[in-house]
């Protein structure tokens, strides 16, 4: 959590931490999948930047510190887009079990 | 530089991931059917999601490089820039969305570094997507902290005389540091120069370095 009482866990600047991590990586398909969704569902006017910070946030400071960036983006969409009624819940249930059906690697589970 | 000891990088300087053709994991299988279900739906369609991503792969440090290289050259453009940094990349034909773009300048006595403490706001469309550090939790905790500590680490030792400003960027703004053109660079044009402009040093974690 936050250093400082009365901030939330996201709101972090004038903490104490570590090093600078040097890592860095080239994202991977699925990740820029995401990062065009977001964007693409922005300019549709689907969503909006603060709707994607609203549920990063409530996701929790244990979501940030286990789940990689695009993962949180993943869930911060779906999340806005069940919220905006572009899907159900049952619709999104049916699909991720289809589309685990199709195959155990991203490539054939994408392939559909 | 903490940042260039890797021992198998790939052309665009970043480490190999593992291939994507193993493991499938659930937030894969969510990014599928939220895909597939937002094309069916009309939300979007398959060719735009491509598109997008071909414009991801295509952004580099480059636009941001170019403006940084034409305040350089032109004093009046680096008065506008300074004054409204929108309206200078409009001028220069980049789109840099809704938000404000705020340009700050480095001189002899002052350094400026940008960081966002509250999620990590980026000026993308001139810069790219941020690198994996500056979404860390040790940059943004610390950037405000103690700056002068973090720019050590990325091998900036700043002289005690001059003054550090860390620039905290939102949802709605997002800055870029206009880096000191190096010395002894007089005679380049602006291609030239621009080629010297580093994405760090317009984060402001690097300086612009001639040759």
């Amino acid at each position: 959590m936050s250093d400082s009482p009365g901030n939330r866990w996201h709101d972090m600047g004038g903490d104490v931490a570590g090093p600078v991590p040097g890592d860095d990586h080239d994202f991977a398909l699925w990740e820029k999948r995401v990062d065009a969704l977001v964007i693409l569902a922005g300019l549709k006017g689907v969503f909006t930047v603060d709707g994607l910070r609203r549920v990063l946030e409530d996701m929790g400071e244990e979501a940030f510190e286990t789940l990689t960036y695009y993962e949180r983006w993943v869930a911060a969409l779906n999340q806005n887009m069940l919220e905006t009624g572009i899907y159900s819940v049952a619709e999104l249930g049916e699909r991720m079990e289809a589309v685990r059906a199709r195959g155990t690697t991203y490539a054939e589970a994408a392939d559909g | 530089m903490p940042h260039d000891h890797h021992d198998h990088l790939s052309p665009s300087g970043h480490p190999y991931r593992p291939d994507q053709d193993t493991g499938l994991t659930d937030w894969q299988v969510m990014e599928i059917a939220i895909r597939e279900l937002m094309i069916e739906k009309e939300i979007v369609t398959a060719a735009e999601v491509q598109n997008q991503i071909d414009a991801m792969d295509a952004r580099s440090p480059a636009q941001g490089a170019a403006l940084v290289a034409r305040a350089w050259t032109d004093p009046a453009f680096r008065d506008r820039l300074l004054t409204d940094g929108s309206a200078a990349c409009a001028e220069m034909g980049f789109d840099v969305g809704p938000m404000r773009l705020i340009a700050v300048e480095n001189t002899d006595s002052i350094h400026n570094v940008v960081v966002c403490t509250l999620c990590s706001c980026y000026p993308r469309n001139l810069l790219g997507l941020p690198p994996d550090w500056y979404k860390s939790r040790a940059y943004r905790s610390r950037t405000v902290r103690e700056p002068r500590r973090v720019l050590s680490e990325f091998g900036l030792d700043l002289p005690a005389d001059v003054t550090v400003r860390v620039h905290d960027s939102t949802a709605d703004m997002r800055y870029i540091v206009v880096p000191a053109r190096p010395e002894g660079t007089s005679g380049m044009d602006e291609a030239a120069l621009a080629a010297l402009v580093t994405r760090d040093s317009m984060i402001g974690v690097g300086i612009a370095k001639a040759g």
